[in-house]
């Protein structure tokens, strides 16, 4: 989540959903919180109860919208340009929390004279490159302090330093989601001048910035009325000062944008400027899409991330131990220990053999050198660069946008490993998915060998879930897993136990990382399952004594610690399982620290300082949270707080102060290398400094804003395989976003195949308004096809006014078509996939997909069968002029044109 | 030892006014329990905080082991309802509770194209549209010009945002444990019965599927499964109530629309909230089942409604159907008695003769 941890240094939810009860104010946008967090949205329904203003922006009018005071519709894709212009009404008003910003956010920091904004360029910053379709980032930093030094002392290696931190393969690497825990290292800590007054402080660079995201402007790229807008800017401002708070909700709405990154900066700028972070009933929840999302990127299954988000690294980057701690040498904030945790995740992993002499193994770690995400990853395995893969529990032939191509992909590897619940498409696709209909999937030719691994459920193994506002919460396995099935654990326990088994007499030394690994996990049961709290201890932690270790702060940088994952330290402290903690709420504080654990160091609101002025006392009496106990010398409050405890507000780093030292008592942004909430980011992400509106890949209005039409950074992947719907297309002239139902998970893997869900929401169906079914003769009840440049599918009709047409300023009428995703041909409820309409474009900052929002048309009737289809949506290639999509037997061998090359750019 | 009546007061000679209908200060003491029993429970369901989610409805299949729809898996069977979100349709005997989703719009003069009855057709292949010829693209975008010409209704014209234009209603329906429930006494078995708790409950293995009671619930609640004609509702999960839990779908429930508890806690609950809505300006808000004057003598499930009982697909003046039993009874015996006396005179007369 690069948007909130180069925002405010770490990238979860500020908040938890219990605290959005003490709201005055909610704005869901980008988030369909009611009906995909239904036990979260209590917390909603509450505030509601207490009197908080309800406000759903969303392009549907869904189940969120049907109990919000305000259900405001806008075009998919044009969320920057709405909260760009609340940012402006912010501005103009003199509504923005001056104390605050001044103190506890970057405004008043000097951009250096070389950075030139998007409003001069025509829609880029200064540092693009148009050859490589990159930003280099140099020209966006502070004026320093101080004069500039790097990080070397020597000017070359600098230099050299400096060459191999821009180079394309080490930027597609993405170092932008190591800013999960940690803000991105800066140079120095800027200039400042606190009247805000200088024309290059980040204050005056914003206003001028977001100058013409007027309401007028927002009626002409989000087709929102003046007044509509009016009401909101008024509800959010009105409910954000020193007595009121405002929250933000958001989920993946906006994170499956091609610039999603910069949604949620945007949003983070506006609850900065309002004074909204880290006080209660503020902050910005974001939603995470599944049980253990949050925790998947803590401990992640990301290519470019190390647990506890230590970056991978990186081949050409990082040879040894003391040039991958580099950036983070002398740096102010918590990140100046870099070091130390990743000595500890070393040890932790290689134990004795992990010494200073040999660098703690930091040789032992694969590198990476590019992208190698899972989008890039499936387009590899059609040019056969890839020959073997593990899912699980994931169904990608369903849950990705593109089915065909990654269909494409899991059809030309040596072995497939599918581990999941039911026998999913993605296990299946070889023998039964649309492709082998129209004859471009030849099951008899067909070179993967998949293996499917029946899976414990959730009941049926311990362990811990990580949700969505980062608390881990303990779970006993309840009824043993039936037949074959095993944890997740337990296969890769016994996996790495056998594969180290059968190469224990091997001398190669490419086998050592695999032989040196602490792999002694005690067993019990029938099945031998390993035991999960013994993996959790080791994620925690040890010290010298042989203990759990209780704070990341005891970590050292010399070997006598361990610790697998530094920010999960203290889920074990004192040998307890804190993560299985469940003391019921009537028996502890309003802030229930006691129910399982929070990262970091079980605190559940972050950046808590930030509740107490830059004296430590409250803001206010209504929203008291943590404040400076002066007589007891330490913070105190409701929550633990998220602050040296000691730590006095009136401490003034000492020069050379180093990591936590150099923060001072007044900075709640520990994380950042500037302890403050950055409204302006010098560093951090690949696509700019600031949040610009651009239109998505596929749009069907021309940008109001720029000439730049799409981001420029944006990531493509080109083959037949993946056509693009060309931008303001008359052949595919209507909007679509995909979406979730209460009734189903994701790709239906886990709820296709249950009766009672499935016969809730029994087929696939798509939802469009009055006015569009009557502009193509879509009747209630019956079947339409959609098209697009990759496929064709078919769904039955929904006519609702739930739906409605988009209204721009201008007068531009967009109809947008809703598209829930959950289905494909297994199970009880079953339809055409809907991802299979989509094409991939990712997000430079995350390689994250946009599927919220792109183009097709649709018609009445089922689509063409067999070869037919083929023909049928070719046609529309040639008719939209789109280069052919057609390919060889099994994706291989296009028969024309693309190399399947990653291309950046519009 | 009490002995327990499955029949209303009316038929067990201890009510003195012989009431079929109307208040009824103690629906478990009337039933029998003159003894020791706990208070009358009941559902409070607030539709003003349902979210549509269903969970309800999941939650009491789960508990009570109820097969799925009618299509029972059958995929070619199952479908779309078309009725927005509602693929449930109605409670029956193996839905015991159902959401139902009601969109209303108050926009007029919106022209509005020829959408079919809700489910009404349901066509299993259509015309392919790579032989329904190319339509030309010209006529698609003049298309969406005209689109914007005959919407005159602008989603956004209302200050007040949009949602005084849409309401999408939602409302998890459940038997309503009616303080004179007619299932209880038309059963001619004693499978329906009257519990301690006040509830009503049907006994499975009692039932032998006369049917009776489908006809006799003003609210067509009870249902019978095709199988073997018995008769399956809420139970308000009575096996859960005797270990000291909640009715499963209460439990589940993410809002606490599905409030459950002592009916006169919950009453006083419901009264409360209906102040404060009204005084909110929801003028439209009202309870329904909360009377203890209506047909059924006051429900043991009652609502807090946002529109009229009909929008929700509930009988506005539901009557309990056996009111008028004694009256009927005592019209039949009436005039049991004067074709009596003419088969008697006639009789008579005859010998005379």
């Amino acid at each position: 989540m690069p948007g909130l941890g180069a925002s405010f240094g770490r990238g979860g939810a500020t908040n938890f959903l219990e605290d959005l009860a003490n709201s005055d104010c909610i704005v869901i946008e980008g988030s369909n919180m009611a009906e995909c967090h239904p036990v979260g949205f209590q917390w909603v329904m509450e505030a509601k109860a207490r009197g908080a203003k309800i406000v759903h922006i969303d392009p549907r009018f869904t189940r969120t919208s049907a109990v919000a005071d305000l259900h405001v519709p806008l075009r998919a894709g044009s969320d920057i340009a709405f909260l760009g212009g609340l940012i402006k009404y912010v501005l103009d008003h003199d509504l923005y929390f001056r104390d605050y910003v001044v103190a506890y956010t970057n405004a008043a920091a000097l951009v250096g004279e070389q950075f030139t904004d998007t409003e001069d360029l025509d829609g880029l910053f200064s540092g693009f490159d148009p050859e490589s379709q990159h930003y280099d980032e140099v020209s966006w930093q502070y004026e320093p302090e101080e004069p500039p030094h790097s990080g070397s002392d020597d000017p070359e290696e600098a230099a050299d330093q400096e060459r191999v931190d821009q180079h394309p393969d080490v930027k597609r690497s993405d170092r932008a989601q190591a800013a999960g825990s940690g803000g991105p290292p800066i140079p120095s800590k800027p200039k400042r001048d606190e009247t805000l007054q200088h024309p290059r402080t980040v204050f005056q660079v914003l206003k001028r910035h977001f100058d013409r995201y007027t309401p007028e402007m927002v009626s002409q790229v989000c087709g929102i009325e003046p007044e509509v807008f009016e009401q909101v800017a008024q509800w959010v401002t009105a409910n954000s000062n020193r007595d009121r708070t405002t929250a933000w909700v958001y989920s993946v709405g906006w994170t499956q944008h091609s610039v999603g990154a910069q949604y949620i900066r945007t949003a983070s700028i506006l609850q900065a400027l309002l004074g909204n972070i880290g006080r209660p009933g503020g902050g910005i929840m974001a939603l995470r899409g599944h049980a253990s999302i949050q925790g998947s990127t803590d401990v992640p299954t990301l290519f470019n991330l190390l647990p506890g988000y230590l970056p991978m690294p990186h081949a050409m980057q990082h040879h040894n131990l003391d040039e991958y701690c580099a950036d983070a040498a002398g740096k102010a904030g918590f990140w100046g220990n870099k070091r130390s945790y990743m000595v500890s995740l070393l040890k932790a992993w290689w134990g004795d053999a992990a010494t200073a002499e040999n660098d703690f193994c930091f040789d032992y770690l694969p590198r990476i050198n590019g992208d190698h995400s899972s989008y890039r990853t499936i387009a590899d395995m059609i040019q056969g660069k890839v020959s073997g893969y593990f899912l699980v529990g994931e169904n990608p032939v369903v849950g990705h946008p593109n089915g065909r191509m990654n269909r494409f992909g899991l059809a030309n590897l040596d072995w497939l490993v599918v581990r999941d619940l039911q026998m999913i498409e993605s296990a299946t696709f070889w023998n039964e998915s649309p492709e082998v209909e129209t004859g471009e999937l030849s099951p008899d030719t067909i070179g993967t060998e998949v293996f499917f691994l029946p899976a414990a459920s959730h009941v049926e193994k311990e362990g811990t879930f990580t949700q969505t506002q980062r608390v881990l919460q303990w779970r006993e396995k309840a009824v043993e897993p039936p037949d074959d099935a095993r944890s997740d654990l337990w296969f890769y326990f016994h996996l790495g136990r056998i594969l180290r088994e059968r190469l224990k007499d091997s001398t190669d030394p490419r086998d050592r990382p695999l032989l040196d690994l602490t792999w002694n996990y005690p067993t019990h049961g029938e099945t031998a399952d390993p035991s999960a709290e013994a993996v959790l201890r080791e994620i925690n932690g040890v010290g010298p004594d042989g203990r759990a270790l209780s704070s990341y702060m005891q970590m050292k940088d010399d070997g006598s610690t361990t610790g697998g994952c530094w920010i999960y330290c203290g889920v074990y402290a004192d040998e307890v399982n804190q993560a299985a903690r469940r003391k019921p709420r009537g028996e502890q504080g309003p802030v229930a620290s006691e129910w399982g654990w929070a990262w970091p160091l079980n605190r559940r609101m972050l950046y808590n300082r930030a509740s107490a002025d830059p004296d430590g006392k409250p803001w206010s009496e209504r929203k008291k949270y943590v404040w400076w106990d002066e007589a007891a010398g330490t913070w105190v409050g409701d929550d633990v707080p998220d602050f040296e405890v000691d730590k006095r507000p009136d401490y003034v780093p000492p020069p050379g102060a180093k990591a936590q030292d150099a923060i001072a008592g007044n900075d709640p942004f520990v994380m950042q290398g500037d302890g403050k909430a950055w409204l302006y980011a010098p560093a951090g992400l690949v696509d700019g400094p600031l949040p610009t509106h651009y239109e998505p890949v596929e749009s069907v209005v021309e940008n109001a804003l720029y000439k730049q039409q799409a981001s420029p950074t944006i990531e493509r992947i080109e083959g037949p395989w993946n056509r693009e719907n060309p931008r303001r297309s008359e052949v595919f002239p209507f909007q679509v976003t995909t979406y979730r139902l209460t009734e189903h998970h994701t790709a239906g893997g886990m709820s296709r195949t249950l009766p009672y869900l499935a016969e809730l929401q029994p087929e696939f169906f798509v939802e469009v308004s009055p006015e569009l079914a009557e502009l193509r003769g879509l009747t209630h009840g019956d079947y339409a096809t959609l098209i697009s440049s990759r496929t064709a599918i078919e769904a039955k009709v929904l006519v609702s006014e739930r739906m409605r047409p988009i209204k721009l300023g201008d007068g531009q009428v967009v109809h947008q078509i809703g598209m829930p995703y959950h289905w494909s041909y297994s199970g009880l409820s079953t339809g055409d996939a809907a991802n299979d309409l989509l094409g991939i474009a990712l997000d430079a900052n995350t390689h994250i997909q946009e599927d919220k929002v792109s183009t097709a048309d649709i018609r009445p009737g089922r689509r063409p069968r067999g070869p037919e289809l083929l023909d049928f949506v070719e046609d529309y290639r040639r008719r939209a002029g789109v280069a052919s999509g057609r390919v060889g037997v099994n994706g291989r061998a296009p028969v024309e044109g693309s190399t399947g090359e990653t291309q950046t750019g519009s | 030892m009490t002995s327990i009546s499955s029949a209303s007061p009316a038929f067990t000679g201890r009510d003195p006014k012989n009431r079929l209908y109307g208040p009824l200060p103690d629906v478990s003491e009337e039933a029998g329990y003159v003894e020791e029993h706990p208070k009358r429970v009941g559902f409070f369901t607030d539709t003003s905080v349902c979210i549509g989610c269903k969970a309800c409805e999941v939650a009491c299949k789960e508990w009570n082991f109820l097969p799925m729809d009618d299509a029972h898996g059958n995929r070619d069977v199952m479908g779309l309802s078309g009725m927005s979100y509602d693929n449930t349709g109605q409670l029956g005997a193996n839905s015991w509770r159902h959401v139902a989703f009601i969109e209303q719009s108050r926009t007029v003069d919106l022209p509005m194209p020829s959408v079919g009855l809700p489910g009404a057709t349901r066509q299993d292949s259509g015309p392919s549209p790579a032989n329904s010829s190319e339509q030309s693209t010209v006529e698609a975008q003049a298309s969406v010009l005209n689109a914007e010409a005959l919407s005159e209704f602008d989603p956004q014209t209302a200050q007040s945002g949009t949602d005084t234009q849409i309401r999408w209603l939602m409302s998890s329906d459940v038997c309503k444990h009616c303080t004179h429930a007619a299932c209880l006494d038309v059963c001619p078995t004693g499978a329906l019965f009257r519990t301690e708790y006040g509830t009503v409950v049907v006994q499975g293995d009692i039932c032998n599927g006369c049917g009776y009671c489908v006809p006799a619930c003003p609210y067509g609640v009870i249902d019978q499964r095709k199988e073997d004609g018995r008769v399956f509702k809420c139970t308000m999960c009575y096996d859960r109530l005797t270990d000291g839990l909640q009715p499963a779908c209460a439990s589940a429930c993410p809002t606490s629309s599905i409030q459950f508890g002592d009916l006169d806690e919950l009453q006083a609950r419901a009264d409360a909230r209906l102040a404060t809505l009204q005084s909110q300006g929801v003028e439209t808000a009202r309870l329904y089942g909360r009377d203890e004057d209506d047909g059924v003598g006051g429900a043991g499930a009652f609502f807090l409604l946002l529109d009229e009982p009909e929008v929700y697909g509930l009988p506005p003046d539901p009557i309990v159907t056996t009111r008028d039993l004694p009256a009927m009874w005592k019209s039949a015996a009436t005039a049991a008695a004067m074709m009596l006396g003419v088969a008697l005179s006639a009789v008579l007369g005859s010998r005379k003769r």
